[in-house]
């Protein structure tokens, strides 16, 4: 359990670093961005207690606000999405999140690209629609909501698959 | 009593959820609003000190560029020097910058974080407080504009870029004394709009913005960029502008934070008594 901690709290300063000083700035072109460091509420430990999930989902946007200057735009969409997670899950995994079983390093792969893309989905549209804050460039918001989910959603699939320690 | 407690408790998921949420807009529509973004900002000790760390090991790569632009500049700067006319001798000794008595202070910076591609960008540099640098002041490079401080902490200072669509400048043309306020619209990072420039006014195709003197931000006649294409407002009595950056924004290094010595005094003088 500990080093689980552990594994969590590095995850967490290493993705925000990575956004940051690398993905913030690839603007693939013009002004495409990932936005991988989602990949930490993405892989959260599910039978884990929710208030502290929220809570650590807040701290995580607040630290990429600060260090992108976006007010509060990554923290309203992290919440938001943390917030729904056991809702995407149930959609996503069905019987196997039911019986609290789920972990991601054995899920279907079909399925895991299924619960990434509705969540990042959802993460990019809240965040773009925030940081324009013109319901009148809906196209616009909508436009980038999709270069970039498609961006992150490619990123965080080949993350996972490199990164997951999978032992039979 | 025991009901409230109990409400609570059972969904206190969801009200922790409201309660962020309604933090993080509260935040965001801060930011939204010219001069207010205090708390969530770059400019502080973790920030830069994380930003100015990558950015020692970024600059490397950029170094051939860059002393390309400043051998440039110098020689540009150094033919000035030794062409001006008026000057009564053009010996080097008698140019000395310390002794400089003018209306602004000229700091040279270095920028440790660059955005560009959202509708809101800001830069921060690797000067703060500690320096003398404040709010209000106005960023160029050795080719155009870049943008005014617009929050500082001791050691470092965010800037509010040109691209950034809260961002209003005064600018007029080269040509003739007509000005306009610069805005952007938020869509390429090469071009930045002029608004407001009465129809009466020369324009062509081609010809050059500079800043204006209006504001005490800016000393007049620092290149912004050329005029791209015009077209007259829908009420016919106004041109809109789209020009073409000198500066690309996307590559900037070093840059000069201009203090106009003279901004209070003008500043008390036009708002004698607010309050």
């Amino acid at each position: 359990m500990n080093s689980l901690t552990l594994h969590s709290i590095f995850r967490f300063f290493l993705l925000i670093l990575v956004q940051v000083l690398i993905c913030n700035h690839i603007n693939f072109a013009g002004s495409v961005n990932p936005y991988p460091y989602v990949l930490f509420i993405l892989l959260f430990p599910v039978n884990n207690n929710r208030t502290l999930f929220i809570f650590l989902s807040f701290m995580l946007g607040l630290f990429v606000d600060i260090f992108s200057d976006s007010g509060g735009v990554h923290a309203a969409a992290c919440v938001t999405i943390a917030f729904v997670r056991p809702t995407v899950l149930k959609f996503a995994f069905g019987m196997m999140y039911e019986h609290q079983s789920i972990k991601f390093s054995n899920t279907e792969f079909g399925n895991r690209v299924i619960y990434f893309s509705i969540l990042i989905f959802i993460h990019h549209f809240i965040m773009f629609t925030m940081e324009i804050f013109n319901i009148s460039n809906i196209i616009l918001i909508l436009q980038k909501t999709l270069f970039s989910s498609i961006f992150t959603i490619i990123l965080c699939v080949l993350i996972s698959i490199l990164f997951s320690n999978k032992q039979q | 009593m025991q009901q409230i407690i109990n409400f609570v408790l059972r969904n206190k998921t969801s009200l922790l959820f409201l309660l962020l949420f309604v933090i993080s807009l509260a935040l965001t529509i801060q930011s939204h609003s010219y001069h207010k973004s205090k708390f969530i900002n770059s400019a502080n000790f973790i920030t830069g000190g994380v930003y100015e760390g990558a950015s020692g090991i970024s600059d490397y790569f950029g170094l051939k560029t860059q002393n390309e632009i400043l051998v440039e500049e110098n020689n540009r700067l150094r033919s000035q020097l030794l062409n001006s006319s008026d000057s009564t001798s053009s010996s080097y000794a008698s140019v000395d910058s310390v002794s400089y008595n003018g209306r602004y202070k000229i700091q040279s910076a270095k920028i440790i974080n660059n955005n560009y591609a959202s509708s809101k960008n800001y830069l921060t540099i690797n000067k703060g407080e500690k320096v003398g640098i404040k709010e209000d002041m106005g960023v160029i490079t050795s080719k155009g504009i870049v943008g005014i401080i617009d929050n500082t902490s001791n050691g470092y200072a965010r800037i509010l870029s040109i691209l950034n669509t809260k961002s209003r400048i005064n600018a007029q043309l080269k040509s003739s004394n007509h000005i306009g306020s610069l805005i952007w619209n938020g869509k390429s990072s090469q071009k930045v709009q002029l608004n407001d420039i009465s129809k009466f006014a020369p324009v062509k195709e081609g010809d050059t913005i500079v800043t204006g003197g209006q504001s005490s931000i800016f000393p007049q006649g620092i290149p912004i960029g050329v005029i791209d294409e015009f077209v007259l407002d829908v009420s016919g009595d106004t041109y809109t502008v789209e020009i073409n950056l000198f500066n690309d924004m996307t590559n900037l290094s070093h840059v000069y934070v201009i203090e106009n010595l003279d901004a209070e005094e003008i500043k008390r003088l036009e708002n004698p008594i607010d309050e």
